[in-house]
């Protein structure tokens, strides 16, 4: 007979005991893993076309004047825009932040304003208002009024950030403000100044649309030439390899230039604003150069579409395909939106909870795409559903893959950062008090995290809403977006019929704008 | 009756040996404090007791529920066990009220009623239930941390050096309501902390970990009078180490002969005294000294001593009240209060 030892003390249950093996951990592993291979693809393509074209064929593809017409082209293209637009967006920056000139926030907002215009908007309405005006002048123009808010965002956050107390320090040194600015602001300048300068680059590479308009011939409208005439011809895929080669001697300059220096600031506790520079009789003179920008790259389009529109009325509206090709846009917008951001969620968790070397190599297989012109990524879908998958070959399942190798690195910021919004101590501290991982997950992770969700899958979405060169390429025949019924209505010169779609992505890509303007803005309360 | 046992606890993270079977015993309603360096694996143990981490070997029963044997864990949220981390990890989503009524079933009878009760033994005003988290100070985030815990009515509540991120003012102020709250509520509870100074004065029973190792636990006045070795002493608090020969009665080293327990051992061996043992006075009797150096220190100073002559030089401590500070370079007379601590033998 046993006697119970204690009466008062009852005997608890047994818990269930189990080995942890990390079931999700290995399962975001493998889920990352099949997407970065996914996103091997164009990669594979360019070593392939490498591989299998041979050194004599491919010698003589590129040993052409023709090429080297597109190279010294582009690369007065590059040198013509970027210091031109390094010089405006530090001016600009310091202006809108470092000075008190009138009105600042404001046009700081009208500084970053012109990403709401698609390059090849802006191109139509420099083209429309001086149809003669085309050729080198014309290209840089134009790039630098569509594209100057990637360096200027990026400048102004950085000159937000800086510290002011090394300023100070230095002034105690007996600094003139002319050679703090030169000694001490400018070289904290220069991550921010090679990073965007890396994306207008890249940009330059990879516009289509833009030099078409102003018959400027890059690398990229050579391609698109050479596949609407020969299809998928080897010369098209050479002067692909040639494109991504620029891009990557673009990616290896910026990375000399950057350095490996960090301009981390010293000691704790959040910086003090800056205060702003007395411009003193300047505080009016210095409005001009912010206004004259945004009359030139906001006024000109705004003055050109308003025009079109006016000449033929409200009936302009009516046209049956507008209201056809805004809802294939938003459906494309959706689809692409949520595949890329499903797509870029293992790989965002992996980099937030489980940062290593393995999966900081899986997250450049995700990222690099975004460096590749669209229409590098477009030709190597093309020549894999051509040459493996024939029945996938213009379908809408290759354009929204397209997508998403296009937009993954996107997706993957605003991820990031809503999955770092839950960290792990919350989700811990929801098991000590008794919900299971399913609960956690509902309660407290999707909750936190999906402001983060929404902004990347909103920046996916307005990114393909205004994609052109991708979309020609791969759409099934008689696929008609915004942006590809626009290329085609000017294409026929056709400009006021064109109007109303570009009103249109002009509406869609606002929202982004504002996004871009916050998120850098948040960057620095942080 | 013994409440969570730890027996033979061993982790490793890579290389690194975190835990080195850790064995400790934690009776019902105590309040243990877990001190060491960063770095010695008190985190870490508290985390394998809470099930965010599994043990490679060894067992952790909690009121003779298995919780981990070997790498079979149960999960952290089957385990009756509070948590309250540094920042106090707040749902930045949720609001006062919700965080605190996170872990109580929704159907619950007089929810709120609880809610406001919960409150009240935290000493907060019911009023700001409705606060966000980034609303309250860190002392009052800490508060509600502490009450969204004991909510659940956990049989063991772990602090993870949940006042390190609070101001100095306010930590001494807050560690106290903690401690009177977990009394009134009976509550066992282990804090970690690398504090001596807070682990002693909060817990009734102290273990010190050093690489990996449990290297000695009791009672806090125990450990700061008697500890085990010398690394213990003077990780507790600061201490004079001196060579001493032990006597028939007591020992003899460059002080003098000095009372001590020496348990009928014989030969040479460590002995310790605390700075506030050393009493100085202006005629003696005692060692006479020289004044080094007198740091202020507001309510206490410490005296920088000096005595004897050449290769018998010895220099130490002394922590005396301000009022009574001497003069640098003054002479005085070194007399010790208590005994002198002789440190067991090494094995």
């Amino acid at each position: 007979m046993t006697v119970p030892l204690s009466l008062d003390m009852p005997v608890l249950p047994a818990l269930p005991l189990r080995r942890r093996r990390n079931l999700a951990g290995r399962a975001m592993l493998l889920l990352a893993g099949s997407v970065a291979l996914c996103a091997l693809l164009p990669l594979g393509f360019i070593l392939w076309i490498a591989v299998e074209t041979g050194w004599q064929t491919a010698l003589a593809l590129i040993w052409r004047p023709r090429v080297g017409e597109l190279l010294v082209n582009t690369l007065l293209l590059e040198l013509c825009t970027l210091p031109p637009a390094i010089l405006l967006a530090i001016a600009l920056a310091w202006l809108t932040e470092r000075s008190d000139m009138a009105a600042a926030r404001f046009l700081s907002w009208l500084a970053v304003a012109p990403l709401a215009v698609p390059a090849f908007v802006q191109s139509y309405a420099w083209g429309s208002l001086f149809p003669r005006f085309h050729g080198l002048p014309a290209a840089a123009l134009v790039s630098v009024l569509a594209y100057l808010p990637f360096l200027y965002l990026p400048v102004a956050a950085q000159m937000r950030r800086l510290d002011p107390e090394l300023e100070h320090t230095a002034a105690s040194l007996g600094q003139s403000p002319t050679r703090i600015f030169l000694r001490v602001v400018l070289p904290q300048l220069r991550l921010a100044i090679c990073g965007g300068s890396l994306l207008v680059g890249l940009h330059l590479l990879a516009e289509y649309g833009l030099y078409a308009m102003i018959r400027f011939d890059t690398f990229t409208t050579a391609i698109i030439d050479q596949f609407q005439s020969s299809y998928n011809g080897p010369a098209a895929n050479m002067l692909a390899g040639v494109l991504v080669l620029s891009c990557v001697g673009l990616i290896g300059l910026e990375w000399l230039l950057r350095g490996s220096a960090r301009y981390a600031r010293i000691g704790s506790g959040s910086p003090r604003p800056a205060s702003r520079r007395q411009l003193g009789l300047w505080r009016w003179p210095a409005l001009a150069l912010p206004i004259v920008l945004a009359l030139l790259g906001l006024g000109v389009p705004a003055l050109m579409l308003s025009r079109w529109l006016m000449a033929d009325g409200v009936s302009i509206w009516r046209q049956g395909a507008l209201a056809a090709s805004l809802a294939t846009t938003l459906g494309y917008a959706a689809a692409g939106a949520f595949a890329a951001v499903a797509a870029a969620l293992p790989m965002a968790w992996l980099s937030v909870r489980a940062p290593n070397r393995a999966t900081r190599f899986l997250e450049s297989c995700h990222t690099y795409p975004g460096a590749l012109p669209g229409v590098v990524v477009a030709l190597a879908l093309v020549t894999v559903t051509v040459r493996i998958a024939m029945p996938l070959y213009q379908t809408v399942a290759t354009v929204v893959l397209a997508y998403v190798l296009m937009f993954l690195p996107r997706a993957l910021v605003g991820l990031r950062a809503g999955i770092a919004q839950v960290p792990v101590e919350l989700e811990r501290a929801a098991a000590s008090l008794g919900r299971n991982p399913a609960r956690t997950l509902l309660a407290v992770t999707l909750p936190l995290a999906a402001p983060g969700v929404a902004a990347a899958m909103a920046l996916v979405a307005m990114g393909v809403a205004t994609e052109l060169t991708a979309t020609l390429l791969l759409a099934p025949n008689g696929t008609r977006t915004l942006a590809t019924e626009f290329w085609a209505l000017t294409s026929e010169l056709d400009y006021a019929k064109a109007a109303p779609y570009a009103v249109l992505m002009i509406l869609l890509s606002l929202p982004m704008t504002a996004l871009l303007h916050a998120q850098a803005g948040k960057s620095l309360n942080a | 009756m013994t409440q969570l046992v730890i027996s033979d606890v061993s982790k490793r993270y890579g290389a690194t040996l975190a835990l080195d079977r850790v064995s400790l015993s934690v009776e019902a309603g105590s309040r243990v404090a877990i001190v060491g360096p960063s770095g010695s694996g008190k985190t870490t143990l508290l985390r394998i007791i809470a099930g965010f981490e599994a043990p490679d070997a060894g067992t952790v029963t909690l009121d003779g529920q298995v919780l981990a044997n070997g790498p079979a864990i149960a999960a952290a949220h089957r385990r009756r066990i509070g948590y309250v981390t540094q920042d106090g990890a707040l749902f930045p989503h949720l609001d006062v009220a919700d965080n605190l009524g996170f872990g109580i079933p929704r159907d619950e009878p007089d929810r709120a009623a609880r809610l406001c009760a919960l409150m009240e033994l935290v000493e907060l005003d019911a009023a700001m239930l409705s606060r966000r988290p980034h609303e309250l100070s860190g002392g009052q985030q800490q508060r509600v941390a502490l009450a969204r815990a004991l909510a659940r009515k956990p049989a063991l509540m772990l602090l993870d050096e949940p006042f390190s991120a609070l101001d100095t003012g306010l930590r001494e102020s807050v560690r106290q309501a903690v401690a009177r709250v977990l009394a009134k509520a009976g509550i066992t509870t282990i804090l970690v902390t690398h504090d001596q100074s807070e682990a002693l004065s909060f817990a009734d029973q102290l273990a010190v970990m050093r690489e990996g190792r449990l290297a000695q636990a009791g009672r806090p006045y125990e450990l700061y009078w008697r500890p085990a070795d010398t690394e213990t002493a003077l990780f507790l608090g600061n201490a004079a180490l001196f060579d001493a020969k032990i006597e028939a009665v007591g020992v003899s080293c460059a002080l003098g002969r000095l009372a001590a327990e020496t348990g009928g051992r014989r030969g040479g061996g460590t002995i310790m005294l605390r700075p506030e043992q050393f009493h100085l006075s202006a005629t003696g009797p005692g060692l006479e000294a020289w004044v080094d150096d007198v740091t202020f220190r507001g309510a206490q100073c410490g005296v920088a001593l000096r005595a004897g002559h050449e290769e018998t030089e010895i220099r130490f401590t002394a922590q005396i009240s301000s009022l009574e500070a001497p003069q640098i370079g003054d002479r005085v007379f070194v007399s010790i209060k208590g005994a002198a601590f002789l440190f067991p033998a090494p094995r």
